[in-house]
Formats: structure tokens, C-alpha cells, sequence
């Protein structure tokens, strides 16, 4: 079964980034949709069945902690992996985002390894190796 | 240990983590100097980012339009010949990684600090001035026969919002 993944982060280098790193996943991967910002990131939530959510902390208008609380508040969303892709590496913000439900959190820089190594024990049905 | 030296480390590991990890490239650490007043005028890009909390400053990483090409086409995997707006953004997520990586590092020292969103100019003979008065660390970075400044100023938040500084000891504004 494929999956339709979500990449929220203000740079569009970074996006373009984890666009081409889940294509080298090996993923079950149908679409990947981009946002820009939080408020974006709902907008597409609402009109795309979204499998994962892949987000930046530290955004403008509506920032990753506050997408990740949006996310868990809606039942219909609830199940929905979110992963937090970000330099934000202070406990302060780890902890909230581990207490609101994160499924997991890479720092930046990374790897396309440790994308793939997060992702595999997030999605394992969606993997096609 | 002192903030100053902490600081040159610091900045110095984050960079060598970003390019390897990023872009794939070796980057040769260079000279360390240290900036007061207004700096000469800057040709090229540079791209800002603020830290508060109970310390708060800037960071900052300047390079040549060429310099700022090659990194997006690296980290990208794309052909940039020219600044635009994809340039740009490469160089503004470069920052807000190196930068990043090093408010992490220093938040073990100093308490929480927040990270904004990064600005980027793109120009020639334009001044910058920063409202603090703290030092800046400048360190020159060597990516083959380019150049680029990666700098940082740092000092103690007026207004603390009730988080104090600890762990460096006697350092109270750094390099004054």
C-alpha cells in the first residue's frame, strides 16, 4: 500500500531535500505534498489523506510544536505519524514534542541514513524492502 | 574553559558537521579573529540568525556569490550559476543549521536559548550594524580555494526573563 507523505518546513531547500531522500527510502511512496508553514501544512491535512507528517520546529505563522498539538486534536488525525525534522535540539522542546506525541525526531544536519533509520520503525508496512 | 574559547570550538565543530553531513565536503578551519565596532563594508551574501534567552546575539555567515552557488548546487544536487531565491534559501538553512548546532551545544552552559528565523542579503558595499555592543568571534572556513566567515557575537540578556547565565564561570560579556 502506498502513502501520501507531508513536508512541512520554511526552507525549500530543505524540502527539496526530504523529497529526494524518501524517494531513496525504498518507501511505498505515491505523493509527497510540501508546506511552508504550519497553517499550510493544515490546509493540506484537510483536502489530502496524509500517512506521515515530517516537520520543522521553528517556522513562522504556526511553528511545528503547535502543528504537532493541531494534529493530535483531531480525531481523524490522531494516528498520523509525526516526525520532527529540525535543529531544535533543547529538552525544553524535545520533551513537548515527545509529550504531545511526536513518533520521532532527526536533527539537522542529517543523513539520508537517519531518515530512513527513523522512518522504517515508524512505517514499517509502507516499506518496500 | 571560557565562553570565548567554548564559542570558537563550537562554531568550528558545527561547520565541519554541516558541510560533511550536508554537502558532502571537507572544509579546512582557518584563522580566528575578533571584531569591534562597525565592520568594513561586505560584497556577497550574508545571512543572519538571532539568538535569545538568557544570552542572546547574532550569527552570521558570509560568503561570495560563488561560494553561495556552490552550495546550493551541493547540497541540492542542482545547477546554480547565478543568486536567486533558491541560492538563497541554501545559504539561509546553512545558517540556521551551523547556528542551530551551536545554540544546542551552548544551551548546556547557558540555559534555554531561542533560535529565529534566518535573514539573508545579497548585495554589494552594504554595512551591517548590530544594536549590542558584545564582540564578535570571527572564524574563516576554507571549502578548497573559497572562502567563507562564519561569526558570532554572544553576550548576557538585559532582561534575563528570569533564566541566569551559569557554567563558564568569571565570563560575564564575552571578550570585554
Amino acid at each position: 500500500m502506498e502513502s501520501d507523505v507531508l513536508v512541512v518546513d520554511d526552507s525549500a531547500a530543505i524540502r527539496k531535500i526530504l523529497q529526494r531522500v524518501l524517494r531513496q527510502t525504498g518507501m511505498a511512496i505515491r505523493n509527497i505534498y510540501e508546506a511552508g508553514d504550519g497553517q499550510e501544512a493544515l490546509q493540506l491535512l484537510h483536502s489530502q489523506k496524509i500517512s506521515l507528517v515530517l516537520t520543522d520546529i521553528n517556522m513562522p505563522k504556526m511553528d511545528g510544536i503547535q502543528l504537532l498539538a493541531a494534529i493530535k486534536d483531531v480525531p481523524e488525525w490522531h494516528g498520523i505519524p509525526v516526525v520532527m525534522v529540525t535543529t531544535e535540539g533543547g529538552e525544553a522542546k524535545v520533551g513537548e514534542a515527545v509529550r504531545l506525541g511526536a513518533a520521532g525526531y532527526v536533527r539537522k544536519p542529517f543523513t539520508a541514513d537517519q531518515i530512513k533509520e527513523k522512518l522504517v520503525g515508524i512505517l514499517p508496512a509502507a516499506m518496500s524492502l | 574553559m571560557n565562553l570565548k574559547e567554548h564559542l570558537v570550538g563550537s562554531l568550528s565543530q558545527a561547520v565541519e558537521d554541516v558541510f560533511s553531513t550536508m554537502l558532502g565536503a571537507s572544509i579546512v578551519p582557518g584563522e580566528v579573529t575578533f571584531e569591534n565596532g562597525a565592520p568594513d563594508a561586505h560584497d556577497g551574501v550574508l545571512s543572519f540568525i538571532g539568538l535569545a534567552g538568557s544570552w542572546a546575539g547574532t550569527g552570521c555567515v558570509s560568503c561570495s556569490p560563488v561560494l553561495a552557488c556552490r552550495v546550493c548546487s551541493q547540497m541540492l544536487m542542482t545547477e546554480a550559476t547565478a543568486v536567486n531565491e533558491e541560492v538563497l534559501d541554501a545559504v539561509a538553512e546553512l545558517t540556521n543549521m551551523i547556528i542551530g548546532s551551536v545554540k544546542n551545544d551552548l544551551e548546556r552552559e547557558l540555559g534555554p536559548l531561542g533560535l529565529s528565523i534566518p535573514t539573508v542579503v545579497f548585495g554589494k558595499n552594504f554595512r551591517t550594524k548590530s544594536a549590542g555592543h558584545a564582540e564578535w568571534i570571527v572564524r574563516r572556513f576554507h571549502w578548497d580555494s573559497d572562502a567563507f566567515e562564519v561569526k558570532i557575537c554572544l553576550a548576557p540578556s538585559e532582561h534575563p526573563a528570569g533564566l541566569q547565565p551559569h557554567g563558564f564561570g568569571q565570563a560575564n560579556q564575552m571578550g570585554v
